[in-house]
């Protein structure tokens, strides 16, 4: 199958990726090919088959509640593209 | 012909779990703090941590399913929610989808009228709160302040099981109630700690089928919770009136112009690609575990609400009052207890000039400036005559400006009720002998000058004297 | 003494041949002088380097040194290190300081270890050739129009060149195990829980997994040693104590049941890699070893399955890089919307964003169920497969690529053949079984690794039955010619 450019316009908007024009042929081609190629895993019979999502037989542990952290904010803040007033700035955020 | 519409409303509450630390990290929960004072690497998603569950939430989740018979999952997923929003550091929100903690159960509901209802409860599910965005003007910016991302929130879905904005209200306080009883969530609405999101449609009445629905986002009170659903019924019903369909949407309650609106919406289309988180493993409740949560219920607002009518015998409204909060009970069980008179008389104290003066002053019982056992105190001196019931209203105000106990105001006031009869009779004596007029027309019949000759006595004692006696006596003088 | 061995290293230090310093000293002159060739490096921490070495060399006069003391190593770069630029390879991350230190990366500071840097890597650990870096491909010492193999490309090439004794990396589909067969050397993945997870930063949760790249079976079972065991801030870490590694090495193989699956015999597979790999379970026979056919018959299904579940974890795992707290913000943009789009755009390269694309498209609403539903299923028929093996037999053996090192350039135009470069070692990430591969001969002057497989937990088994061939053998000693060069002072 192939992906149409309404497809891949929709996922690059939920993934919020931009493409350069020249880039999407391209990756759509690739995408197109992926897609072909993992859909060999139809071909499996899964009948009374569990997903498995863990590799391992575990369940979660707990956590006691504690709180063991102290403030680093500064720290952390180092890394931010910006911040004002302790606060991380963003483009206006839209009601 | 007109159309005869019915509301039909299902509410999402969300609830957050009184923990000290967060759901998946060991940052402070508290209200309040500098910005970004309590968001740890956990919480501002830093590449390569990971989340370690907080095995109070999980308590609280199942105290809050036993408590309304709701089927504990033994085994329960986390997920994923995929969405990008400034408040929501990591790109995806940890919540439970297909699988939840908490599954079907009920609550039964009081409604204005004092009439019962069950409401289902579809599910209720452990995920963690987002940040805030601040829209102050920061030349164009918002700020994030990414503090509540990660506190621990029980979203409780019910099925939409109401039919008016009073009944969502009933069932939404109820549940204020229950989880304060249970003390799984502080309930404080101001901070958000309780919200709820409304979904309403409306339909012929006598349709089976639901009408389409919209969801009213982030209600943190009760009284917009009603009157954003007023509205919102009122736009539905116009819309399909006008021959127009109800778009199946989320919609914001913009309290200062009392209507609702549409959100523009965050993604053109929204698909939160749901899947099993794998920073962590399947959440399992042994039945050992339940049971011992099930040993730590309290007695719940129903059970309390009927031990009271039955064991104070209290009207059935009064005993509502009463165990609104777990706190206003207790302090109403003391003060019986300290009191030793009528559980009536001490519901009547609570209910009324209590509760008023914390309304007054804003305080939660908790913080009430009369303690149980003044109250009591106070109440002792109307059952032994000490006081008459209307000076103890002059007592109590005193008591609640820290004026002393009950005994020291009314002795440094002088409060304390006139029963010698010889006292009373001379004041009765003056009191006539200053009315003739007044004698003359009682004794012509006018039977209802009685009122205005005991109204002077009091007058006279600065409402001293004891009603009774006064009563009493002056039938006998005016005989 | 940039040939030796840790094992070698931590005798020569203990009885004082020559310090950390010195050995630090010497080390850095070589990544100095050689590193660059290879392009191996992000970033070379020489003043830490140096600082820890001292420190090490303290610790031992006070008589308090482990196996590991002043033992320079270097960290993936996809490990968190406190201070230092963890770049993942990635534009988006090339301005990030890690404020901690990832658990890996703790634990072997606590066992002495010193820091000589951070290694090239795919990015975010995405690719199987070294080629998908930000800051260029790494060469593969054996021949440097060839690559090293990835995405632990860096950590490969620098340990196969002599230049550091051993490296951490990661392995989400064969990303140790590759590299090590390309480049000559041994590498090891552990069961997945083995190793904490916290501080590397994600790729495929449910897949990734960190582990050694070094000389010797030896080394990796002292560096797995001291970094395998429960950690409390990873919820997937197994509550398991850690063996003595060391002390089981030299056990017999006597009796030992190896299955050789016929499917990693299959059509893809370079006839001379085949031969190579034959002598080498033949050798393990003269060990003492079973040998029988087994199969897998699932394993077919092990790339597809894996690209369906690792590119739908990773599409979510790398939402967060969206330049509000740390990493790469684009200068100019319209809005919130388009501050993403643009940020990401510009940050992520070509092959990151192909599978963030991918992950976003098999868990969207319609597609769910027929890809990632269903290859959760298909994953767990691959693990069925290996749990039924592992009823007959110890441990499974077969080649760990389908041909020696290719060369750059040779694959980017076409995902899918690369993808089929991990297709016999993809199948141990999705079971979370522990692999190795050991270099077991050379194809025109490439290396060739054997690749072992064991059941969960098995690690100690995998060291002693890669140990005991490197007793017998002595392919995994061979270094490349310009391990020759640099700085001669040993």
């Amino acid at each position: 199958m192939s992906l149409s450019r309404n497809e891949m316009h929709n996922i690059a908007h939920l993934a919020r990726l931009e493409f350069a024009e020249e880039e999407v042929a391209a990756l759509a081609d690739d995408l197109s090919r992926i897609i072909d190629f993992v859909e060999q895993l139809s071909q499996a019979n899964t009948d009374d088959v569990l997903p498995m999502a863990h590799p391992l037989e575990m369940v979660q542990r707990l956590r006691a509640d504690e709180v063991t952290e102290t403030d680093q904010h500064r720290k952390f803040q180092q890394n931010a593209a910006s911040v004002e007033e302790d606060l991380y700035l963003v483009p206006k955020v839209l009601e | 012909m007109t159309i005869e519409w019915e509301t039909v409303i299902g509410l999402e509450i969300h609830a957050q779990l009184a923990t000290r630390s967060k759901i998946f990290s060991s940052s402070s929960t508290a209200y309040g703090a500098q910005p970004n004072s309590q968001a740890n690497l956990v919480d501002l998603g830093y590449p390569g941590v990971l989340p370690v569950l907080n095995g109070e939430a999980v308590k609280m989740a199942v105290k809050f399913g036993l408590a309304v018979n709701c089927e504990i999952a033994r085994r329960s997923v986390f997920a994923r929610k995929n969405y990008f929003y400034p408040d929501l550091p990591k790109g995806y929100q940890i919540s439970q989808f297909e699988l939840p903690v908490v599954g079907r159960g009920e609550i039964h509901i009081t409604l204005d009228d004092g009439s019962r209802k069950r409401v289902g409860i579809t599910r209720a599910h452990l995920e963690e709160d987002a940040g805030k965005s601040l829209h102050e003007d920061f030349e164009g910016m918002s700020g994030i302040d990414l503090n509540r991302a990660g506190t621990p929130l029980l979203e409780i879905v019910s099925e939409p099981d109401m039919r008016s904005a009073a009944e969502a209200v009933a069932y939404m306080k109820g549940m204020h109630t229950l989880v304060r009883y249970l003390e799984i969530c502080d309930g404080n609405m101001q901070e958000g700690s309780f919200r709820c999101d409304a979904n309403v449609s409306v339909r012929p009445k006598g349709q089976q089928e639901l009408g389409t629905r919209t969801e009213i986002k982030n209600l943190n009170s009760f009284r917009y919770v009603e009157k954003a659903i007023n509205i919102e019924v009122e736009r539905q019903i116009d819309v399909l009136e006008s021959g127009g369909k109800v778009v199946q949407e989320t919609r914001l309650y913009d309290s200062a112009k009392n209507e609702t609106r549409t959100m523009r919406l965050k993604e053109e289309a929204n698909d939160y690609r749901y899947f099993p988180d794998p920073d962590l493993l399947p959440l399992v409740i042994s039945e050992e575990e339940i049971e011992a949560v099930r040993g730590t219920l309290p007695e719940l607002p129903d059970q309390k609400r009927e031990r009271f009518c039955s064991e104070y015998k209290l009207s059935d409204y009064d005993a509502r009052v009463l165990t609104t909060s777990r706190e206003m009970a207790a302090y109403f069980e003391a003060v019986v207890e300290a009191s030793g008179g009528e559980p009536k008389v001490a519901a009547n104290w609570v209910a009324g000039e209590l509760s008023a003066a914390l309304n007054q002053s804003g305080r939660d019982i908790g913080e009430s400036k009369v303690s149980a056992a003044a109250l009591a105190g106070l109440l002792k001196r109307i059952a032994d005559h000490t006081i008459s019931g209307k000076i103890a209203k002059e007592v109590f105000a005193a008591m609640w400006d820290g004026e002393g106990d009950a005994d020291d105001i009314i002795e440094q006031r002088g409060l304390r009720q006139i029963t010698d009869s010889a006292a009373i009779e001379k004041i009765i004596d003056e009191v006539i002998a200053a009315n003739p007029g007044q004698l003359e027309q009682f004794r012509g019949g006018k039977d209802k000058l009685f009122g205005f000759f005991v109204g002077q006595v009091m007058k006279a004692t600065q409402g001293k004297a004891n009603p009774g006696q006064v009563n009493q006596l002056l039938k006998k003088k005016l005989a | 003494m940039h040939d030796k061995t840790i094992a070698e290293l931590s005798r020569s230090l203990q009885s004082g041949d020559f310090s950390s310093v010195e050995l630090t000293t010497h080390l850095l002159d070589r990544v100095e002088s050689l590193g660059p060739q290879l392009n191996a490096f992000v970033t070379v921490t020489g003043e830490l380097a140096l600082e820890q070495a001292a420190k090490a060399d303290q610790r031992r006069a006070a008589g308090d040194a482990g196996p590991l003391n002043g033992i320079p190593i270097v960290h993936k770069d996809l490990f968190c290190t406190d201070g230092v630029l963890t770049s993942c390879a990635s534009r988006i991350l090339d301005n990030f300081i890690s404020p901690y230190d990832a658990t890996v990366v703790g634990k072997l500071k606590q066992a002495g270890t010193v820091m000589l840097g951070k290694t090239n890597m795919d990015e975010f650990a995405m690719g199987s050739s070294n080629e998908n870096s930000c800051f260029g491909p790494v060469k593969n010492p054996w021949d440097d129009t060839r690559v090293p193999g990835g995405s632990s490309g860096g950590s490969a090439a620098a340990v196969a060149a002599r230049l550091l004794p051993g490296a951490t990396g990661t392995d989400t589909g064969g990303s140790i195990r590759q590299p090590a067969a390309l480049t000559g050397i041994t590498g090891l993945k552990p069961t997945y829980g083995r190793v904490s997870r916290y501080g590397m930063v994600a790729f495929a949760s449910s897949l990734d997994q960190a582990g050694t790249l070094t000389r010797s079976a030896e080394d990796a079972a002292m560096m797995l040693g001291a970094m395998a065991g429960f950690d409390p801030r990873d919820s997937t870490s197994a509550e398991k104590d850690v063996p003595d590694y060391r002390a089981t090495l030299d056990d017999s193989l006597d009796g030992l049941r190896i299955g050789v699956p016929t499917e990693f015999f299959d059509d893809g597979l370079m006839p001379a890699n085949k031969t190579a790999v034959e002598a080498a379970i033949h050798e393990l026979e003269k060990l003492g070893a079973k040998i029988s056919q087994i199969h897998l018959p699932n394993l077919g299904l092990s790339v597809p399955t894996y690209y369906v579940v690792a590119p739908a974890e990773c599409s979510s795992n790398l939402s967060r890089f969206d330049g509000v707290r740390f990493g790469h913000r684009a200068e100019k943009y319209a809005d919130l919307t388009d501050m993403y789009k643009k940020t990401r755009g510009q940050g992520f390269g070509a092959e990151v964003k192909r599978r963030i694309m991918i992950g976003t498209y098999v868990l969207s609403t319609g597609y769910y169920d027929a890809y990632y539903l269903k290859a959760q299923k298909v994953r767990q028929l691959i693990a069925a497969d290996y749990a039924a093996a592992f009823k007959s037999v110890d441990l499974i053996a077969g080649p760990t690529t389908p041909t020696p090192a290719f060369e750059l350039g040779a694959k980017t135009d076409d995902p899918i053949t690369m993808y089929l470069n991990d297709i016999y070692t993809i199948g141990a990430n999705l079971a979370g079984l522990p692999g190795m591969s050991v270099p077991c001969g050379f194809v025109d002057g490439l290396p060739v690794g054997l690749q072992i497989v064991g059941s969960h937990f098995s690690e100690a088994r995998l060291l002693n039955v890669a140990h005991r061939y490197q007793q017998v053998t002595d392919w995994h000693t061979r270094a490349p010619e310009m391990a020759a060069g640099g700085t001669a002072r040993t």
